[in-house]
């Protein structure tokens, strides 16, 4: 069973990733900022990434960069959650190494479907 | 598909989450310096409004998400230091704060938003964002529109245009080599391509160096891709959306190639297996050379059992000290039924003590230290769960910033708030309703205490006003004070006014104190002017009513010129009580420590009995009311009725027999509204802490009574509610009349 690491400061959010992405037969860990998120990744390998972008902490972008870094995380999906179109937040999370991202809001199908797209 | 219980409860944790968000953004918003914000506080609020507007459109409600959109643009460009942090802009924040609360709220009871006030604010937030600043227009007009989802047009599963026949597309792939470290696996990108329709790859293998010179993290491939689509050219170019900027794209439509038969396609089609509904019908070609990997995701079908969606013990361990991961959310019945057990368990221990003293000398030592130990343990989980339902009166005190800032600016007064012992903690209820009584005396500080600048300059005091409220622990009570540096209480006032209502006799002496504190009474104003901040004076006897109700109390303590102090005193919990056992005939009773000030055997002598049955006793140099429980209660009782009705034949003799009924008897002098009164009672019993059981779950409230509780031996006790008590048989007026009376 694939395992995906959710991080987001807003509890709902986080209820909703995991509820939508379990249903799907994943497995998820939660975190709540990036320092929490960056902790979880190290101690446990996971298939795919998914972050917020505006966290206390540590946030989306730097968790990305730092994840990046680590020798288990070079090539693993990382997809940022934006409530931002602008082209300009997207070539931030590209820069600092994203694999794709997320824009909010969005229902669970279209989770899924993009979850399915890096997870295949 | 996803709309179901399993949501409705995540939307629940939205509401309450939007809950402490807005919190966040008050608390914030008022801390904001004018002018040179701090940054780290801003970031606050505006992430707060972020998870607002992105929860909001993620969980359906659009209209929430659509009005948290401009707050958030507002924020974002003071953030980014666009935008100077204006009085104007805060205030402006704050109302739609206030806003999004009457939102969340109409979410909650499902009823209809206040359209006219979202309007009207939204009007103002687009007034604001298209005023001051040039810059902060482009960029909020960018920000405004509305993201076109990525996943929108792979959603449309159906053909955008049915019946549009195949076409033909030649797509030159060529990745930069760092491509693959944004954990972007071409594979993927074919997987998902071949699941709008028939693919044909070829790779370019040219570009890979020698052995010696190969980097394992690069990407050296390149690709020619040939796909058979009835999907529009963006549709194909979406998949290549998080890679555009690390390779070199083309996409050709390959021109008079409509192809009725894609039998050509053989070894390098890639089938998709997954993505769900994009699978096409027709691709269900074995896995060829490009799909090693595909263990692929017969997950994404699979319905697997609701997992938990805790967290794994490594992620809970957070770093930070982040305020969520010190609270837990408990359904509150939960806590009540553990507390219910628990109480049970104490009554069960001391039914086992009372066993063991029965049987004397016989019974086994270890048999008494297991009940010791019972008893500590017994003690310590009722604490530990009663500390379950104490919250820290910060969640109370936090509306205060707010209150105040408006209510200064309303009033022309300068007003520094300080707030101190925040993390004291009460019991839930309490804290519910405290909220109340304490708005309630810190608009009468600011309205009567803390006097206009002016006034404050002529008096050589300071132009802001200093409130300060307060809690802290003191001797197993909660102690929360509102202080101000004001003008203090006008006794003068207050005693003509007493004198004026007859609450006062004319030539009655009263300390300080007294006086103050005759500002509790009933239908009690002094204010020359009602105004609209702290009311008619029906204010005081409210406050002091809803405390009492809380087991508390309240009183004030002033100094002309320098301020005044109004102190709450209110009991730990409302689910246990210290309590005196007495006896009143077979009866047992529990009255609250709280409310006792001392017990003295009755003399005789010192009884007076005046008319309507009333009884005074001399107390030292004081008369205090007496209450006879006994005949109280007996009223009740017909048996002893009829033997009243024997006693009254005689006047003369009843009341002699009255003075030798009571004699031997025990006067527990009690304290209420700061009078004194005596109970008779029989007998004096243990002293303990009981589990306080409320009368109208199983009966029904009764006027006098708090609750009830479990005896060691099983029996039930009622608790005497002393204020409640007194005000039933004791008419305020009447009791100062026996006073005089008796004296």
């Amino acid at each position: 069973m694939q395992t995906i690491l959710t991080v987001d400061d807003s509890p709902s959010m986080r209820s909703m990733l995991s509820f939508a992405l379990n249903r799907a037969g994943y497995k998820t860990v939660e975190a709540d900022n990036g320092v929490a998120g960056l902790e979880a990744a190290k101690k446990q390998l996971f298939d795919l990434v998914i972050t917020d972008v505006n966290m206390p902490e540590m946030d989306g972008l730097s968790l990305v960069s730092e994840l990046r870094r680590l020798e288990d995380y070079k090539f693993t999906p990382v997809l940022v959650l934006t409530t931002e179109s602008g082209d300009e937040k997207k070539a931030k999370g590209k820069a600092a190494g994203a694999t794709g991202w997320i824009v909010k809001p969005f229902d669970p199908d279209q989770l899924l479907n993009i979850v399915s797209r890096v997870l295949g | 598909m996803f709309d179901d219980e399993g949501m409705e409860e995540i939307k629940q944790i939205f509401l309450e989450e939007s809950g402490e968000g807005l919190d966040i953004m008050e608390a914030g918003l008022l801390n904001l310096n004018l002018g040179e914000a701090d940054l780290e506080v801003v970031n606050d609020i505006f992430r707060a409004a972020h998870s607002i507007k992105g929860g909001g459109g993620t969980f359906g409600f659009m209209e929430v998400s659509d009005f948290t959109h401009g707050v958030e643009t507002i924020l974002d460009q003071m953030r980014e230091g666009k935008r100077s942090v204006t009085q104007e802009a805060v205030q402006l924040l704050l109302e739609t704060v206030d806003c999004l609360r009457a939102m969340m709220d109409s979410i909650r009871d499902s009823s209809p938003y206040d359209e006219p006030r979202i309007n009207a604010l939204k009007e103002r937030i687009e007034i604001l964002l298209s005023s001051d600043n040039e810059a902060a227009v482009a960029e909020g007009a960018e920000t405004s529109e509305e993201p076109a989802l990525p996943t929108k047009q792979l959603d449309s599963d159906t053909p955008t245009e049915n019946g549009q026949a195949d076409s033909e597309w030649e797509i030159q792939f060529q990745p930069h080599p760092g491509m693959l470290q944004n954990g972007n696996e071409p594979s993927r990108i074919f997987r998902a391509l071949a699941g709008l329709g028939e693919l044909k790859v070829t790779a370019d293998t040219s570009k890979i160096p020698v052995f010696e010179e190969l980097d394992p993290d690069c990407c050296y491939i390149g690709w020619t891709l040939r796909l058979i689509t009835q999907e529009p050219e963006s549709n194909i170019r979406e998949i290549f959306e998080w890679v555009v900027d690390e390779c070199e794209l083309i996409i050709n439509k390959v021109v008079g190639a409509q192809l009725e038969n894609v039998e050509l396609a053989e070894p390098k089609v890639v089938p998709i297996g997954n993505s769900g509904d994009l699978q096409p019908k027709q691709s269900e070609k074995p896995v060829a050379e490009l799909a090693p990997d595909s263990e692929v995701p017969k997950v994404a079908k699979v319905a697997v059992p609701k997992q938990p969606v805790k967290p794994d013990v490594d992620s809970s361990k957070k770093t930070g000290g982040n305020k969520e991961s010190s609270s837990i959310r408990v359904d509150i019945e939960k806590i009540d039924s553990l507390l219910n057990l628990v109480g049970e368990l104490v009554i069960t221990q001391s039914m086992l003590v009372r066993y063991s003293k029965d049987c004397g000398d016989s019974i086994l030592g270890e048999l008494r230290d297991g009940l010791e130990q019972l008893e500590r343990n017994a003690r310590e989980l009722q604490e530990s769960a009663m500390q379950i339902r104490m919250l820290p009166i910060k969640v109370t005190f936090s509306r205060f910033p707010r209150l105040v800032r408006d209510l200064g600016l309303k009033m022309n007064k300068k007003i520094e708030l300080k707030i101190s012992g925040e993390q004291t903690e009460l019991d839930k209820t309490v804290l519910e309703k405290i909220g109340d009584p304490l708005v309630h005396l810190v608009r009468n500080s600011l309205d009567h205490g803390i006097e206009t600048v002016e006034k404050r300059r002529a008096a050589g005091k300071p132009d802001t006003g200093v409130l300060h409220l307060s809690a802290s622990h003191e001797a197993g009570n909660i102690v929360i004070q509102v202080e101000d540096d004001g003008a203090g209480l006008n006794r003068e006032r207050i005693l003509e006014k007493a004198i004026e209502r007859g609450i006062v006799g004319e030539d009655e002496q009263l300390s300080n104190d007294a006086i103050d504190n005759l500002i509790f009474q009933a239908g009690f104003s002094t204010a020359e002017q009602v105004s609209d901040v702290s009311g008619r004076g029906v204010g005081m006897d409210v406050v002091r009513r809803n405390i009492q109700d809380l087991g508390g109390c309240v009183d004030v303590h002033s100094n002309p010129g320098v301020g005044s102090i109004f102190t709450i005193r209110l009991p730990l919990t409302l689910a246990i009580l210290d309590g005196q056992l007495v006896k009143v005939g077979d009866d047992t009773y529990v009255i609250p420590l709280l409310s006792i000030v001392e017990s003295v055997l009755i003399n005789p002598e010192r009884l007076s009995f005046i008319a309507n049955d009333s009884t005074v006793y001399r107390l030292r140099e004081e008369f205090i009311p007496v209450l006879d429980l006994k005949q109280t209660w007996q009223q009740y009782v017909e048996v002893d009725n009829q033997e009243e009705k024997d006693e009254e034949k005689d006047e003369e003799k009843e009341e002699v027999s009255e003075s030798n009924r009571l004699a031997n008897k025990l006067l527990v002098v009690v304290e209420a509204d700061r009078k004194r009164y005596g109970l008779v009672v029989d007998d004096l019993c243990d002293q303990q802490q009981v589990v306080i059981k409320a009368l109208e779950t199983n009966y029904k409230n009764v006027n006098g009574l708090s609750g009830s509780t479990i005896l060691g031996d099983g029996a039930v006790a009622l608790i005497l509610d002393i204020p409640s008590l007194m005000r039933l048989y004791f008419k305020n007026e009447a009791i100062d009349r026996m006073a005089t009376i008796a004296s």
